[in-house]
């Protein structure tokens, strides 16, 4: 077969027929790969939840506003036998190295951090996704902490976590994230809590 | 031709990344750890592989003024299908390397095998020298990023080396390691190169 002449109607033709032929195949490997994908992502985000609180029997999700400003929070409470065991935040920065990062707080009734996992980042490979917990276990010192006693902040800026080598700017973010967790938190739940005598929260 | 010519050329002889000097940018942005350099080699084989066959097959129904917008449109629709069945069935893998699979669409050396071998050979040469060429991609990210992480994190695959150590030389994780690694990788693939020539 000849090779077709690059004549305006061969041109548009051309073109034409491998981008409608692009476009087609594309949406059906979208359409064939949407319902996997969005598995993928709940049961992802099933997992974030189970990791970050204690065992639970049932789920409740709600979204409040955090103090400071912009997206929502989805505060997800856990239940075991109708009594809340924690609550699994899923919170936000922009102030990552590139672009927002947003991860899963889980915080006990009395306000300590249970864990912290990393649900989406686009930080540099190798320094910034540290924060990954497969990757690293820096994520771990927040465990057990209570931001009202324990200040969330790299040590650099006099705070008590020890930021990532080299990823200062990432370390920075995910405590920003994670204070924002707390601020909303506090605000929507803590202090809707009765003290009890000893000054602690009770349910 | 002699396939086996054709497939081994892309490992030392014309390997893309030291000899050819192709794909430069991936092969220096990724590579801060072997798994991410032999992911992101084999995904880019697998793209590779797709638009070397479809650009051979076609290649006489594209007229030549048109030819380079519609090899740049089959390449990004192998790299979104290779996007999103990824993350549809290996949402592990997409986790250590979605950031990197669309930069695969600017990967000039895709866009070089379509335009200076795929667009004039028929296709059985094509997918072999697609294979060949993607297999000497890979294998020149692997050993890169194997340096890099050897160097830089005393580890391999994620396998401490030394138990206990925790930060190795962290220039070679960042990127003047990179060119540091590179430009010795180049060294040696010039010296096999004219010993085996």
């Amino acid at each position: 077969m000849a090779k077709k002449e690059s004549n305006f109607l061969n041109m548009v033709l051309a073109l034409f027929i491998v981008t409608a032929a692009a476009s087609f195949i594309l949406a059906t490997v979208y359409n064939l790969t949407a319902e996997p994908i969005a598995q993928a992502r709940e049961s992802k985000r099933q997992l974030a939840i189970s990791q970050v609180v204690p065992e639970f029997d049932r789920l409740e999700s709600k979204n409040f506003l955090p103090p400071g400003g912009g997206d929502s929070l989805e505060f997800n409470y856990a239940f075991r036998n109708d009594e809340i065991v924690g609550v699994a935040i899923n919170t936000w920065t922009n102030r990552g190295y590139s672009g927002r990062i947003s991860a899963m707080v889980g915080f006990d009734t009395q306000g300590n951090i249970i864990d912290v996992v990393h649900l989406q980042h686009a930080e540099t490979p190798g320094l910034g996704d540290k924060i990954q917990k497969g990757k690293s276990d820096w994520s771990d010192q927040f465990k057990g902490l209570d931001p009202a006693t324990a200040d969330i902040r790299v040590a650099k800026d006099n705070g008590d976590i020890d930021a990532i080598t080299a990823a200062t700017i990432t370390s920075r973010a995910y405590c920003d994230a994670i204070q924002r967790a707390y601020d909303t938190f506090k605000e929507h739940f803590l202090s809707q809590q009765p003290k009890t005598e000893e000054g602690g929260l009770a349910l | 031709m002699n396939q086996w010519k054709n497939f081994s050329k892309g490992l030392i002889k014309d390997n893309p990344v030291y000899i050819l000097l192709l794909g430069l940018c991936p092969a220096l942005g990724v590579t801060t750890s072997a798994f991410n350099g032999l992911g992101m080699g084999l995904a880019t084989t697998f793209v590779l592989l797709g638009s070397n066959i479809v650009v051979s097959l076609i290649k006489n129904l594209i007229p030549d003024k048109v030819r380079i917008p519609s090899f740049i449109v089959i390449i990004a629709s192998f790299v979104t299908i290779v996007q999103l069945t990824m993350e549809a069935y290996m949402p592990d893998l997409f986790d250590a390397l979605g950031l990197f699979i669309p930069l695969i669409v600017v990967n000039c050396l895709v866009m070089g095998r379509a335009e200076a071998f795929a667009s004039k050979k028929d296709t059985f040469s094509s997918a072999i020298d697609a294979l060949g060429m993607g297999l000497g991609f890979a294998l020149a990210l692997t050993m890169l990023g194997s340096l890099r992480e050897i160097l830089g994190a005393y580890s391999i695959f994620g396998f401490k080396l030394i138990p206990g150590a925790t930060d190795g030389m962290l220039v070679f994780v960042l990127a003047p390691g990179a060119f540091i690694g590179m430009g010795y990788l180049i060294i040696l693939f010039n010296y096999l190169k004219k010993k085996t020539a």
